[in-house]
């Protein structure tokens, strides 16, 4: 009884943090979702995602997490498993070398990036130093997906990679002792084996992708909308709140949605997942 | 068990927020001695601010914002009582339309005599028989652009922000007001206009221009331009002549359609508690030296008739911070839009950024 007790305590700290960091903001939000400004009860807000300017912005914020999930997945996989199969002893070394970027800044990164790209910036002047045409890739939907494999790449390597770490080397060796070729044990032992580690990776880059509105902002030029740009806009520049909260809450849906359907396809196993 | 976890925490979350509300409670009582400002971000010397509260003793207590919506946010959310806030011409016009303004005592300024009567007559647009205001800067929306890659006769018309020749190379001002009112001064039309069919006309124009346009942006225009990603840009007079001073190729000019001339001024809230302190700080601030350091730190034209004579002849020679009379002569003040406007053209602002 006295454990239970201070273990409990020991958790109230938490406790707390959750209740007022999360749940009462959650309320406020819903609060503020389903009422007019002037405080009376309405639906209009959550409908509103029904115009064709924000749905348009949902559209193209699933385009750009879609694409910015599945580049992460496949230059992700091959990197795990090359790490995994490494013949070294620091495999911690290297790990490490691929969160180390992750200690600065990410507003920096994503500023660098726009030095990098801009019509006078360092990739256009390597191109014109070669001879070869310059390109225009700054303010454009490429240079927001590219900030964005870049941010959270390491998001999907480090799952897939644990995963990978927990498959047992003799099941490998027992499908070859079998006769399996390597491509055929790859795709029906090492795939399946590693779809935890996969199935979260896609999730903690799927999510903050769609909901993202810094990368657009910085490597937008304010000519990519994103739906997490037009709540931005709603809270700060049109000072709509109500809003601002009604679209928030159809965006967690969508976010809740994709989770479900991950936590569908894993349904079988409850190894790596977040959730 | 799980019952007292759930009292414990409950009772931590109102002593908590109980603590929140009594530390706001103690900044409330202040005393007669000082002075709460609100004014627009890296807008006013650090030296004259230092220097108010050694000459006058009043603490000020400097708060900064940095866009006129954010300001009429903060003022609006009510927590903090502000005694003086400078903030642009349409928006002190909103606030005075709702009553938020109390009148300037101008019998207590020794120094307003310093101040241009040109622009005191031009504030009269949002501050008629001029009662509420005092201005502080003023200047123009134009065009930034690299002689080495514009010249002068394409930047002398609008026009040449629909110019296929510049494709990714234009900068435009990612503002609804500023932005509207290009096509708007094209089409000839008012930059007031309240009129749905105008106001679709230049939105239908901005829709056509984005395909040219490099960014949307604000702050960083000066850097894009200084830079050289950029060809021309579409921007602020103070922010052209920063980017001119670290890259000697910009110029500026105010195209032959016109333009917007906007004028930030100082005035008194109706949440102001220590007006007497009001009072000295805006006359402190069009006194001549603190006046002039400003003018040296923000480069805005200064509407400070005293400046002129501690500046020499090519800073006053600069028609990016100093507009001539032939400029202003084309540039127009905004007004407040109505509720109705205002809801109309934030959604065609939203409609472009989404097309």
């Amino acid at each position: 009884m006295i454990n239970r007790f201070r273990t409990s305590f020991l958790a109230a700290p938490y406790a707390i943090w959750v209740l007022i960091c999360t749940i009462l903001p959650l309320f406020y939000i819903l609060g503020y979702a389903i009422n007019t400004s002037d405080g009376s009860f309405t639906l209009s807000n959550l409908l509103a995602i029904a115009d064709p300017i924000h749905l348009k912005s949902l559209g193209l914020s699933i385009q750009v997490a879609f694409i910015t999930t599945v580049i992460c997945l496949i230059m992700a996989y091959p990197v795990a498993l090359i790490l995994h199969n490494l013949k070294i002893t620091n495999k911690g070394f290297i790990v490490f070398l691929f969160i180390l970027p992750m200690w600065m800044n990410f507003m920096l990164r994503i500023l660098a990036w726009q030095n990098i790209l801009s019509n006078n910036g360092i990739l256009n002047g390597i191109l014109s130093a070669l001879g070869l045409p310059t390109i225009h890739i700054l303010y454009t939907k490429v240079a927001v997906i590219l900030g964005m494999v870049y941010d959270f790449l390491p998001y999907m390597i480090l799952p897939i990679y644990n995963s990978l770490s927990k498959i047992n080397d003799e099941v490998i060796e027992a499908a070859s002792d079998l006769g399996s070729s390597w491509l055929n044990t790859f795709i029906k032992i090492t795939i399946p084996l590693s779809k935890d580690g996969i199935l979260s990776g896609i999730i903690m880059v799927f999510v903050p992708a769609l909901s993202s509105f810094v990368v657009s902002n910085l490597l937008g030029g304010g000519k990519v909308l994103l739906i997490g740009n037009v709540i931005e806009q709603e809270f700060t520049l049109a000072r709509n709140w109500n809003l601002g909260s009604g679209l928030s809450i159809i965006l967690m849906l969508f976010v809740l949605a994709s989770m479900s359907i991950m936590n569908k396809v894993d349904d079988t196993e409850n190894g790596g997942m977040l959730l | 068990m799980k019952k007292k976890l759930i009292t414990f925490i409950s009772m931590t979350c109102l002593t908590l927020t109980s603590c929140f509300s009594f530390t706001a409670c103690g900044n409330d009582a202040e005393s007669a001695d000082t002075l709460v400002v609100l004014n627009y971000g890296k807008y006013i010397e650090a030296d004259v601010l230092k220097r108010f509260q050694q000459e006058t003793g009043i603490t000020v207590k400097y708060e900064e914002y940095e866009s006129v919506e954010d300001m009429y946010a903060k003022y609006k959310a009510g927590s903090i009582n502000y005694d003086v806030v400078c903030t642009s011409d349409y928006m002190v016009e909103t606030l005075r339309k709702e009553g938020e303004l109390i009148p300037i005592d101008y019998n207590s300024l020794t120094n307003y005599k310093n101040i241009d009567p040109t622009i005191i007559e031009a504030s009269e647009s949002f501050d008629p028989n001029h009662k509420y205001t005092v201005p502080y800067f003023y200047g123009t929306v134009g065009i930034l652009y690299n002689t080495e890659k514009v010249d002068e006769e394409t930047v002398s018309s609008w026009n040449c922000l629909w110019d296929p020749a510049y494709k990714n190379q234009i900068v435009m001002i990612n503002s609804q007001r500023d932005a509207f009112m290009v096509p708007l001064k094209m089409l000839g039309y008012d930059i007031n206009t309240s009129n749905t069919k105008e106001l679709d006309e230049a939105f239908d124009m901005l829709c056509d221009e984005k395909k040219y346009v490099y960014a949307y942006l604000m702050d960083e225009t000066y850097e894009c331009m200084v830079s050289e990603d950029a060809a021309m840009a579409v921007c602020y007079s103070g922010e052209a002549a920063m980017g001119m001073e670290y890259n000697d190729k910009l110029a500026y000019t105010v195209p032959k359609e016109g333009g917007n001339l906007w004028i930030d001024s100082w005035f008194v809230p109706r949440t102001c508690k220590h007006y007497d302190a009001a009072m000295k700080w805006i006359d402190f601030m069009c006194e001549e030296e603190a006046a002039t350091e400003n003018f040296e730190y923000v480069w805005y034209a200064t509407p400070n008739l005293t400046v002129a004579a501690n500046e020499d002849a090519e800073t006053l020679a600069d028609e990016t911070v100093f507009p001539t009379k032939e400029t202003l002569s084309r540039c127009d003040l905004y007004s407040a839009y109505d509720d109705k406007t205002l809801d109309y053209t934030t959604t065609l602002w939203k409609k472009l950024k989404a097309y």
